[in-house]
């Protein structure tokens, strides 16, 4: 870790807005993201949590507004934008990507080793046995037996498909990681080991996420700051575990206590 | 091209080679782009041939717009000049151009073919036509035609090593033994068309034309003579050819693509060229094989 470079924001968004036609889907989202902190979005569902990840990511485009990243080069990028080629392979190589659905984030008919080598092929790696020695060290990582390199995403649970996917995001050693609900529609059992591995990781790794989800407890457990969507606008932003305990605005007021409640 | 002398020789009612000119100006207009741009594919406004699609009408378009009337045609199918499909083109070209027909290699000015390329190398004058059925090599990747052309245009790549490390993890070897990868001119990604990985070695810096037609999804793609054309592989595992366990049993060629012909139902069995044209050129020339004796036998009978 550089400390001075710590000084600065990796991602700066600066008055993103996105709208699918007359519906505000995100409206002026500014935030800064800091090297190795997790970032927590939360809000109800509809609020606009996927649509400013998706188009962080550039997967959507957006209608106006800067993200600002400062690349591994050091140089700022700004991914609005940015040419496709630049993009996109800074996606592949710098950032990483968990969807929510493992079927849409892992190449569902390939190996497990496969699935973990891809970003390494595409970034030209074409020694077999060197990305199979990675694939193994990387599934250790994620605590699936490396014996089950070779079987399909589908023979696993669905703990194991979210542990590959991370595996698979990992592999090239990111900066930023994005998430949607990561452990959305998972067992609590299983989610709470994931939790404790992608908290591990992104420490060992010192990556820094942003992770959207709709449950607080996860939101609690991973990020060290939150913000809060409603209607697409951040109603609320700050220390995890200040926002959660005195909570300032009447709608965050109320997500805390209907997660009391339940 | 002497316009009169081709119409009057041809089939009356029918325009020479069967396409319109303007036609077959529009096709000459994608194979000049896809000559200047080795491996990449041109879409064009694919016509409807006599025959449907699956017996080569990208092929067959390709060679309409090429063919004059002084060229030798040779239309092959898995090596053999006889098979129907080899057959029912040769027919349809004779027919629309009155041009000679051949089934010798050397003696073939344009050749169209089906999952194969000739033994003989090719020279400098000559066309090699190639019947595609599927041009994109990403699309089993990637359905989305858009997204393609942007890997294409991005020479995002990469990702077709996933397919081959697969390969690897689950047979030992890279099991892909046709249609292999190709890099063209250390640019785009080219399908070879069906043919056997045993002859994409030969598309590397031919002294020929190689021209790709697939009618049913409208594309021509190109690789102009002594142009590089690489397999994918691993560092670890590299390219390779098919090997067999014998000669060819006819002509006792060692390097030429074989088939495998059953004799009996006891397992006896012999292997043969696929090419029908070489192996016979090489009989001729006095060569023989395993079985060629006990064949002269039966037919002096
Ligand atoms: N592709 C789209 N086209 C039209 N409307 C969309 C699209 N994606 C999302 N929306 C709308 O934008 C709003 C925000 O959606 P989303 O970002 O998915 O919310 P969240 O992830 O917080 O549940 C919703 O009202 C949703 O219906
Ligand atoms: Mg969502
Ligand atoms: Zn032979």
């Amino acid at each position: 870790m550089t400390p001075d470079l710590d000084q600065t924001p990796l991602l700066s968004v600066e008055a993103l807005n996105k709208s699918f036609g007359r519906h505000v889907a995100c409206h002026d989202i500014s935030f800064d993201l800091w090297p190795g902190e997790v970032l927590g979005i939360v809000g109800e569902s509809g609020s606009g949590k996927s649509t400013l990840l998706n188009a962080i990511a550039g997967r959507l485009p957006v209608d106006s507004g800067k993200i600002l990243y400062r690349a591994a080069s050091n140089s700022i990028v700004d991914l609005a934008s940015a040419s496709d080629a630049q993009r996109r392979h800074l996606m592949r190589t710098e950032w990483g990507f968990v969807q929510q659905h493992a079927r849409d984030g892992l190449r569902m008919g390939f190996s497990a080793g496969a699935n973990i080598g891809e970003r390494l092929m595409a970034l030209g790696d074409k020694h077999y046995g060197k990305l199979r020695d990675t694939a193994l060290d990387w599934l250790r990582a994620v605590e699936i037996a490396p014996e089950r390199i070779d079987d399909l995403p589908r023979t696993f649970s669905g703990g194991m498909q979210q542990r590959l996917q991370i595996a698979r995001n990992l592999v090239t050693r990111p900066r930023i990681v994005l998430m949607d609900e990561p452990t959305g529609g998972l067992d609590v059992s299983v989610q709470a080991r994931l939790l404790d591995l992608i908290r591990r990781l992104v420490q060992e790794h010192h990556v820094a996420c942003i992770v959207v989800t709709h449950d607080l407890g996860v939101a609690r457990l991973l990020a060290h700051r939150l913000m809060v969507m409603r209607h697409g606008q951040v109603v609320e932003a700050g220390l995890t575990d200040q926002l959660l305990d005195d909570p300032q605005h009447a709608y965050t007021q109320l997500l805390v206590s209907s997660v009391l409640s339940v | 091209m002497n316009q009169a002398y081709e119409t009057s020789a041809t089939l009356a009612g029918y325009n020479f080679a069967f396409l319109d000119e303007q036609t077959k100006r529009m096709l000459r207009r994608a194979i000049l782009k896809a000559v200047a741009i080795p491996g990449y594919q041109v879409p064009f406004g694919s016509r409807e041939m006599p025959l449907p699609y699956g017996w080569g009408t990208g092929g067959m378009q390709v060679t309409a717009a090429v063919i004059g009337a002084k060229d030798v045609l040779k239309v092959i199918d898995q090596g053999a000049d006889d098979t129907t499909n080899a057959v029912s083109i040769r027919h349809f070209f004779v027919r629309m151009t009155n041009v000679a027909t051949t089934e010798k290699t050397r003696e073939a000015t344009l050749i169209q073919t089906r999952h194969r390329v000739p033994e003989t190398p090719l020279s400098e004058g000559q066309i090699l036509v190639y019947q595609v059925p599927i041009p994109e090599p990403l699309r089993w990747l990637e359905p989305r035609e858009t997204e393609t052309r942007k890997m294409h245009a991005l020479s995002e790549y990469g990702v077709m090593h996933v397919k081959l490390y697969e390969d690897i993890a689950q047979h030992g070897h890279i099991s892909t033994a046709y249609d292999y990868p190709v890099l063209v001119n250390g640019r785009y990604l080219m399908r070879c068309s069906p043919i056997p990985k045993f002859d994409t070695p030969k598309l590397h810096m031919n002294a020929a034309l190689q021209l790709f037609g697939a009618g049913r999804e409208k594309r021509i793609y190109a690789v102009p003579p002594y142009t590089e054309v690489k397999p994918l592989d691993f560092e670890d595992h590299p390219f390779e050819v098919e090997r067999w366990p014998e000669d060819c049993a006819l002509c006792g060629a060692q390097d030429s693509f074989l088939d495998e012909v059953i004799l009996d139902d006891r397992g006896g069995r012999m292997f043969v060229c696929s090419d029908t044209d070489y192996c016979g050129e090489r009989r001729a020339a006095g060569h023989t094989g395993r079985m060629s004796a006990p064949y002269k036998e039966e037919a002096a009978e």
